[in-house]
């Protein structure tokens, strides 16, 4: 089997399973997993990028993709101008303070060489900058979170289109992995999971309690769409117009004109929520594509042979004179930018930003099991991956609910091993995802599509 | 003379808020970080599955806990748990074993590198976690019975005359006296028996030890074992100690982590000293110290705010934090681990 014939294949199979979603379950069901699957797609591109390529382990997925949420409320919610007011000027000046405070630990790192005095001069400054902040920083943050606490209570955004969001999320995650990978990119790999795991909880934990940022555990709810809205469709006249072509078939044999009316009522409500899943499948796919074709054009241009030189043996590339950790430094940029898109746009998706929701199974560990069922290494492959493990992660619960059903079928209805087991049921999706993880590891290391080996 | 009653009030306060719960947490901790120092060591991958193999093994507490008390069997005033633990030592050693020959054991066949162990252990934690929350459910279960305080706040500032009371729990000492007995027994072993020395030379130099004619499958067996047996009892005693919740002993990882590259990850000392050092930052660093120093300076001096060096919201957070910073400036930890 030629390998293009075997990604056809693979993606046939797995449109068939969305479709068969579509006719035994419902259509908006269908689109729903869908869309999610285009985004877990283009998050295990991202992590594909740099676990794929040039072989770093990066288990902090989570933080990069709520950074892309932070995004999408900072672009798009309108500024509060009071809290602006209020506390725009501690805020200011404490952003000032921390530049300057860490511009300055630089220099001494940099220019004091006597380690004891070094570490002295450190820790004085770090003890300045708290007690500068405590004057600055902590009034303005209590004065942004008491302008009207149950409404706003933050700074506010810029009050952008949200899709601009979905560049600036990439921005932002970024930025943020460039001081990350500066720091922990010289790790051993076991370290720089462990490192990349703890710098996701604590971005975490900061969107949960600096309120003043995006409400903290109070959440944004509400956020704009970049796509039209069902009340609104339901109203215009073009779009009942298709609708009604549509289905001029099922609408002709109906005689009584109320009952018609009726059905076209209902007909119109229904696909406007499908047609508005379709705009949001259509946006997704085109970044999904764009992303793949760069990911493809880098994968096979000279800097993509020299992040697998680099990935397969360091020393020998490091010999050759590449720079590993500049290299490593750069791949783990642009793998987060892509997270941060991929966040940025499943905040969209949702039309809110939750940070209690941000949990390591389902935004890390999943994502990795999808690059690595999928085929690291392969672009395709961990599109593939991104599909067919959340198709798995949702449709784990009805077929454990089965099968669950069909293991208690001999007890009795009143039985409490057969109601503690079907009601724990929806917990087995998490088996379910080890075994396959444990499985393709196990028989095809590679993964499903696997990565294409070039031999000259 | 009252300057000097001031001063014992306040350390009574330091005492019950900060330094007995810190023992407590941090005896747990190191227990916890024991096995992942224990497992790297030895099979050199970090295990990420360890948080719910000590979740699994607190289940399995539970479970003969329910078990027992059915028939009515407890200890009285200690907690039921206590009989319970060495059977679910070793039903919870039995599942690690199992594991190791189902899942671990191709991969060390094969001598692949040590990140594919580490994905593999990704996916068993996968697998313990559903098993977990399929038996007992995702909820907070508490399991303690028996006398719940060794001595009440309101009783030591009766006896004392103290402003500030002491309040000792009896799961804290149990916590300690169980971890000091299991440290003992643990120590001893690795040091003074033919297998512990053994998995020292192994973990020291794999080949040399080969050479030597040590059986590398005994050696990671008795790994696992000891790993099931330190987990099953650092799980049991942070449950009796808070509640027993699937979630959290997922989440307690990273703090265990922490632990274990704090002190230096491969060393079983520095896996003891990092808990303490992870248990005691956490807590100090969030205590708000205002009464403290109410009672320690004189009245002018007073703190008006609540002298807090971070929010409790970020107590989780503080041993991610100290993890980085360890891990960016000192590797290696504080006892240059890599062997046991």
């Amino acid at each position: 089997m030629s390998d293009s014939f075997k990604s056809t294949l693979a993606f046939t199979i797995m449109a068939l399973l969305l479709f068969a979603v579509g006719i035994f379950q419902s259509w908006s069901l269908s689109l729903t997993i869908l869309n999610l699957c285009l985004i877990s797609a283009i998050m295990s591109l991202g992590v594909n990028i740099q676990w794929g390529y040039a072989g770093l382990i990066n288990i902090g997925i989570m933080g990069f993709a709520a950074l892309g949420g932070l995004a999408a409320v900072i672009v798009s919610q309108s500024p509060v101008v009071e809290a602006w007011q209020v506390g725009g000027f501690g805020m200011i000046v404490s952003f000032f303070i921390i530049v300057f405070g860490v511009l300055i630990i630089i220099v001494i790192r940099k220019k004091i060489h006597t380690i004891m005095l070094k570490r002295f001069f450190i820790f004085l400054v770090i003890i300045l900058m708290m007690i500068l902040l405590n004057k600055f920083y902590h009034p303005a943050v209590s004065a942004i979170e008491s302008v009207n606490p149950a409404k706003t209570g933050f700074l506010g955004g810029l009050g952008m289109p949200i899709i601009i969001s979905w560049f600036i999320g990439g921005l932002l995650a970024a930025g943020v992995a460039w001081v990350i990978g500066k720091v922990t990119l010289s790790l051993r790999s076991d370290y720089l999971a462990i490192a990349t795991l703890g710098i996701s909880e604590i971005i975490i934990a900061i969107l949960k309690h600096e309120d003043w940022l995006a409400r903290g555990v109070k959440n944004v709810t509400g956020l704009p769409r970049p796509v039209p809205y069902e009340v609104n469709l339901q109203n215009t006249e073009w779009f009942i117009n298709l609708v009604e072509k549509i289905n001029i078939k099922s609408l002709d044999r109906i005689i009584d004109l109320s009952e018609k009316k009726d059905l076209l009522r209902s007909l119109v409500i229904e696909s406007s929520s499908i047609f508005v899943k379709l705009c949001y499948s259509g946006l997704i796919v085109i970044v999904l594509l764009i992303i793949l074709y760069l990911s493809n054009r880098a994968l096979n241009s000279p800097w993509g042979r020299m992040m697998r030189a680099i990935r397969d043996n360091e020393e020998a590339a490091n010999a050759m004179g590449k720079n590993v950790v500049k290299h490593h430094l750069r791949v783990f940029i642009l793998g987060s930018a892509v997270v941060g898109i991929a966040g940025a746009m499943l905040t969209t998706l949702n039309g809110q930003f939750t940070p209690g929701s941000y949990q390591p199974l389902r935004f890390t560990f999943l994502i990795w099991i999808m690059v690595i069922v999928g085929g690291s290494g392969n672009n395709l492959g961990a599109v593939l991956g991104g599909f067919f493990i959340w198709f798995l992660w949702i449709e784990a619960e009805p077929i454990s609910i089965f099968f669950m059903n069909l293991l208690t079928s001999g007890l009795s209805e009143s039985s409490f091993l057969k109601s503690h087991l079907t009601e724990s049921a929806p917990h087995l999706r998490l088996f379910i995802m080890g075994f396959v993880l444990l499985l393709t590891l196990r028989f095809r290391p590679k993964g499903l599509l696997p990565e294409k080996v070039r031999r000259v | 003379m009252t300057y000097l009653i001031d001063v014992i009030n306040a350390l009574a306060l330091l005492s019950n808020f900060v330094i007995i719960p810190a023992i407590a947490y941090g005896s747990q901790l190191a227990l916890g970080a024991l096995g992942i120092t224990l497992v790297f060591g030895i099979l050199r991958f970090a295990n990420f599955s360890h948080g719910d193999l000590m979740a699994f093994g607190t289940m399995i507490t539970i479970l003969i806990t329910w078990l027992f008390q059915s028939y009515g069997l407890t200890l009285g005033v200690f907690p039921t748990a206590l009989i319970a633990l060495p059977f679910a030592i070793i039903i919870t050693a039995l599942f690690c074993v199992l594991i190791e020959k189902t899942v671990y054991r191709f991969y060390r066949l094969q001598k692949s590198p040590p990140v594919i162990l580490l994905i593999a252990s990704i996916g068993v934690m996968f697998i313990i976690n559903a098993i977990v929350r399929v038996t007992i459910g995702p909820n907070d279960r508490r399991f303690f019975d028996g006398e719940k305080f060794i001595i009440k706040a309101g009783q030591f500032k009766e006896i004392t005359g103290l402003n500030e009371g002491i309040a000792i729990k009896s799961t804290q000492v149990l916590t300690l006296i169980v971890t000091i007995i299991t440290l003992l027994l643990l120590f001893w072993f690795l040091q003074k028996t033919r297998t512990g020395k053994s998995m020292r030379a192994f973990s020291d130099n794999e080949d040399l030890a080969l050479l030597s004619g040590v059986n590398p499958d005994k050696i990671v067996l008795i790994t696992w074992i000891l790993a099931a047996a330190l987990a099953t009892i650092a799980g049991t005693l942070y449950g009796l100690d808070k509640s027993f919740k699937p979630f959290t002993y997922f989440m307690i990882l990273l703090p265990i982590f922490a632990s274990a590259i704090v002190g230096g990850i491969g060393s079983p000392i520095g896996a003891v000293v990092g808990g303490y050092v992870i248990a005691f930052s956490e807590i100090t660093l969030t205590y708000a110290y205002k009464k403290f120093f109410i009672y320690l300076l004189p009245e002018n001096l007073s703190p008006t705010g609540m002298v807090q060096l971070l929010s409790t919201d970020y107590k989780f957070a503080i041993s991610f934090i100290i993890l980085v910073v360890v891990l960016v400036l000192r590797p290696s930890g504080i006892f240059r681990g890599k062997t046991l």
